[in-house]
């Protein structure tokens, strides 16, 4: 549709949303590549089961990045929308899957038969986790409360009220069949978090296609009060957002709990939040809001992913992963200064003009 | 240079990817002169004051000032306020919540003691001297608009200011504050500062103007003597033809009468709503123009406002086509076939960084339903459609339509709802701050469409423009309808008095 498009042209390139997640996978990769190819080395192994799977630096990227990848999907909507983030993904995840454990385990927490199907209990916990979005959704929209201060009441209630739910016990589920979620279907030697993130992924993308939810966000996120006058309500879109948001923390609840078939309250998907809104601004989406890609997201959760493996790799401990993943906040915040585009973009058109005065001297 | 000029410019080339958009311009002007930049929008004039105030920094081109043996070179904001070139926005700039003299002061303080009582008397001094109504220690948000821009220019002419560049300063002023602030341009003139004044007023120009310089399309008209250039040569070198289209439009007196016995498009009967306006009743018919005039305030925008539900409706019975509506939100308007131009273009209006395609698309498409989107080629193909009929100057459908020129933006805008095949289209201020050229485009636009059966309510604060397109004028004042003037009534005179409030003689 835009011929000008097709043309090579570098300052295009730099300005693509895609360019800082992909060069941020580029350059790890390369970094692993110098120091130690074996990163790469994928084996075929057996897990404690006696299946097939599959084992390597990039396969636990893969598996781990995807729960992050399911999760920069809603984050990426309630940053476009309300121009904060949903600071209480991590303890909504362990009300989710809470919900789940509860539901199946009954309330004894030690039934050894499943107390209702998996894909209900599910289900349920799905929808407690959108009303928990929509209450956050609500305090944002409704009340105008700043994001991080509204989801700050989840962030620290969260856990509590997930172990409240089951009465502070840790129920385990003693059915293979529910490990299936979060470690690997047998004979499918790939984990199996991959394809539910396949499917979150391909699902959003088709809202996003039949639906005019993109448009609707990024116009609340750019111009409120310009959407207002369209017709738009952007109460209920900022609370969908959150709504969705919900969603995806059910996923990623029931994939946190089919790895070890338990719950620990206090752990489970801890800061998890942050990687989230990590994802999003390194796929390049403006932290305060207005447009969105969320194929940029996506690609930045694994590329976040990767880097935490990388530093696992090198025997980073758990608790200095906070420290080496602030190196990358400070350049990505320093990257998308207006200050600095200004001056890239700057730069980019001086060399543009000078190309195209060379072409024309020609 | 020569002895009284106070700033030359030469040459001036200003390069964006894909445009030119100075090209060998050339300025001068002199001590103790007014002199207009005139230009359609995209004509330059925003590039060339922002290449001056060092915002933009030149591609090319040379730029002397008086006392200056050299060539100046212009970086930064700041290199142009140390050289004495200032700069008042049509948006104020100052702080709201600060006093008159710490605005004043602001950033200008060495040290960090405030020597607070030398800056209010200082500060007094100053307003006093330019004969400013206002005091030192009051709030600045406690003054009105004018006193306001006032205040900035007062900031600029004690920071030594030689050139002092007023960047549509009466966009937002009422005739008695415009007055107030031609006259501070003429003290300061006869002070010997130069100053540059952009507006689209006309009136204005040839009433405080001494000189004019045109732009077009990035390139130098011509620099002019105001007695030299009569308005409509202006006018026909800003748009680039001798055609005159003003006076083409200007013919008989619009009038319409509805068909007999037709009931009204739109009919509301004590209609108010929560920012400040008493019921008033109102109507409109098939293929009428109207208007809804008064001064900055009165409640024009109001009352078009609840029409559409775009402030909260506390009152009042709507009828579209005799059938009794609720409205209480701008969707149940758009769904009754109600279209609203809103007066704040960038506030309200375009959503900055989405396309020109996003822009047209919008409104129609959430009337269409958040299920029921329009493919990306059918977006494509009607973007093209409406940017070819309107005649948008946009790189591309997927330019952001924050980047397009005022002029264009509001066309854009105006695509939007024209898109939604509205049978009652509500433009509250369509040609405000846009070029003489776009003004004309959209008057012809609302007759033709008025002619093909649409009803239009269009607002204007040029009484001009209103009288040669509208056929009834629904006349405001304080928030009240004070009066309603049709026929041969309709003319600037009756207007004003009705205006001015003269209906109980």
């Amino acid at each position: 549709m835009n011929n000008e498009k097709k043309v090579f042209s570098l300052s295009g390139l730099l300005h693509h949303q895609l360019f800082i997640p992909v060069t941020a996978l580029v350059l790890l990769a390369v970094f692993n590549l110098i120091m130690d190819p074996s990163f790469f080395s994928i084996q075929m192994g057996l897990n404690s089961e006696g299946n097939h799977i599959l084992q390597g630096y990039l396969i636990t990227i893969l598996d781990y990045g995807s729960e992050l990848a399911i999760l920069a999907i809603g984050m990426t909507l309630v940053t476009a929308a309300s121009g904060g983030q949903d600071i209480s993904v991590g303890a909504t995840v362990a009300i989710a899957g809470s919900v789940i454990l509860r539901l199946l385990c009954g309330a004894s927490a030690r039934e050894p038969e499943l107390q209702m199907p998996i894909i209900l209990a599910f289900l349920i916990a799905v929808a407690v986790s959108m009303v928990f979005g929509a209450f956050n959704g609500t305090l944002v929209a409704v009340f105008r409360i700043q994001p991080m201060v509204a989801t700050l009441i989840m962030y620290t209630a969260g856990r509590s009220i997930a172990a409240w739910i089951n009465h502070n016990q840790l129920p385990i589920v003693t059915d293979k069949s529910y490990s299936l979620f979060g470690t690997i279907i047998p004979g499918i030697p790939i984990p199996t978090p991959f394809f539910i993130a396949a499917l979150c992924v391909t699902a959003i993308m088709l809202v996003l296609r039949f639906s005019t939810l993109g448009l609707y966000v990024q116009s609340v996120g750019i111009n409120e009060k310009a959407a207002k006058l369209n017709g738009i309500n952007p109460v209920a879109v900022k609370i969908l957002t959150f709504v969705i948001l919900g969603m995806c923390v059910a996923v990623v609840g029931l994939i946190k709990t089919s790895r070890l078939c338990t719950i620990n309250y206090s752990v489970i998907a801890k800061d998890i939040e942050m990687d989230a809104i990590l994802a999003v601004a390194l796929g390049g989406n403006a932290l305060s809001g207005g447009k969105f890609n969320m194929w940029a997201s996506v690609l930045g959760a694994y590329a976040i992913q990767f880097l935490t493996t990388t530093l696992y790799k090198y025997q980073v401990s758990s608790d200095a992963l906070p420290a080496y993943k602030a190196v990358v906040v400070i350049l990505l915040v320093i990257f998308s200064a207006p200050s600095v585009r200004e001056k890239m973009a700057a730069i980019s058109q001086r060399r543009e003009a000078r190309k195209n005065a060379g072409k024309e001297a020609a | 240079m020569r002895d009284n000029t106070v700033l030359e410019m030469t040459g001036i080339d200003k390069i964006f990817p894909g445009v030119k958009a100075l090209q060998n311009v050339d300025f001068s002007l002199n001590k103790g002169e007014i002199h207009a930049l005139m230009g359609e929008n995209g004509a330059g004039k925003s590039t060339l004051i922002k290449v001056l105030t060092g915002v933009y920094e030149k591609d090319g081109g040379h730029i002397y000032l008086a006392g200056q043996e050299k060539e100046v070179q212009i970086k930064s904001p700041q290199d142009a306020q140390n050289l004495g070139i200032s700069t008042v926005y049509q948006e104020i700039t100052l702080c709201p919540n600060l006093t008159v003299a710490e605005n004043m002061f602001i950033g200008r303080t060495e040290g960090v003691i405030q020597k607070w009582g030398w800056m209010n008397k200082r500060t007094n001094e100053i307003l006093k001297s330019l004969d400013i109504p206002a005091s030192a220690t009051q709030q600045l948000d406690t003054c009105s608009l004018a006193i306001q821009q006032m205040i900035a220019i007062a900031r600029a002419v004690d920071m030594d200011c030689r050139v002092l560049i007023l960047d549509e300063p009466t966009s937002s002023l009422d005739e008695h504050e415009v007055e107030k602030l031609f006259k501070l341009m003429r003290d300061l003139k006869a002070k010997g500062v130069g100053i540059i004044f952009v507006t689209h007023f006309l009136d204005q120009v040839y009433e405080v103007c001494d000189r004019i310089t045109v732009l077009r399309d990035g390139r130098l008209v011509g620099a002019y003597d105001i007695a030299e250039l009569p308005r409509v040569k202006l006018v026909a070198k800003m748009l680039g033809k001798e055609m005159d289209d003003m006076a083409d439009l200007k013919g008989d007196a619009v009038s319409f009468t509805a068909q007999e016995n037709s009931v009204p498009v739109y009919e509301a009967q004590g209609l108010c709503s929560n920012a400040g306006i008493k019921p008033f009743d109102f109507h409109i018919s098939k293929g009428e123009v109207n208007g809804f005039t008064g001064l900055l305030g009165s409640g024009r925008s109001e009352s078009v406002r609840a029409i559409f539900g775009a402030d909260h409706v506390t009152g009042g019975k709507v009828k579209m086509k005799g059938k009794e509506v609720k409205i209480h939100e701008p969707i149940d308007a758009m769904k009754n076939g109600i279209a609203y131009l809103s007066e704040d273009r960038k506030g309200d209006g375009i959503i900055a960084d989405l396309s020109v395609r996003e822009n047209i698309i919008l409104a129609s498409q959430v009337l269409k339903g958040p299920l029921k989107p329009y493919s990306k080629s059918e977006q494509i193909r009607i973007a093209k459609e409406y940017i070819d009929l309107l005649s948008i100057k946009t790189a591309s459908t997927e330019t952001p339509i924050g980047s397009l020129s005022g002029g264009n933006q509001q066309k854009v805008i105006l695509a939007r709802w024209l898109l939604t095949h509205p049978e009652y289209l509500i433009l509250d201020e369509p040609t405000r701050g846009i070029d003489i050229g776009t003004k004309v485009d959209i008057q012809k636009l609302v007759l033709k469409l008025a002619g093909e059966g649409m009803s239009v309510t269009f607002i204007s604060s040029e009484i001009d423009e209103m009288l040669r397109t509208c056929s009834r004028l629904v006349v405001m004042r304080d928030g009240k309808k004070v009066g309603e003037i049709q026929g041969e009534d309709l003319n600037q005179e009756s207007i004003m008095k009705t205006i001015a409030g003269g209906e109980e003689e």
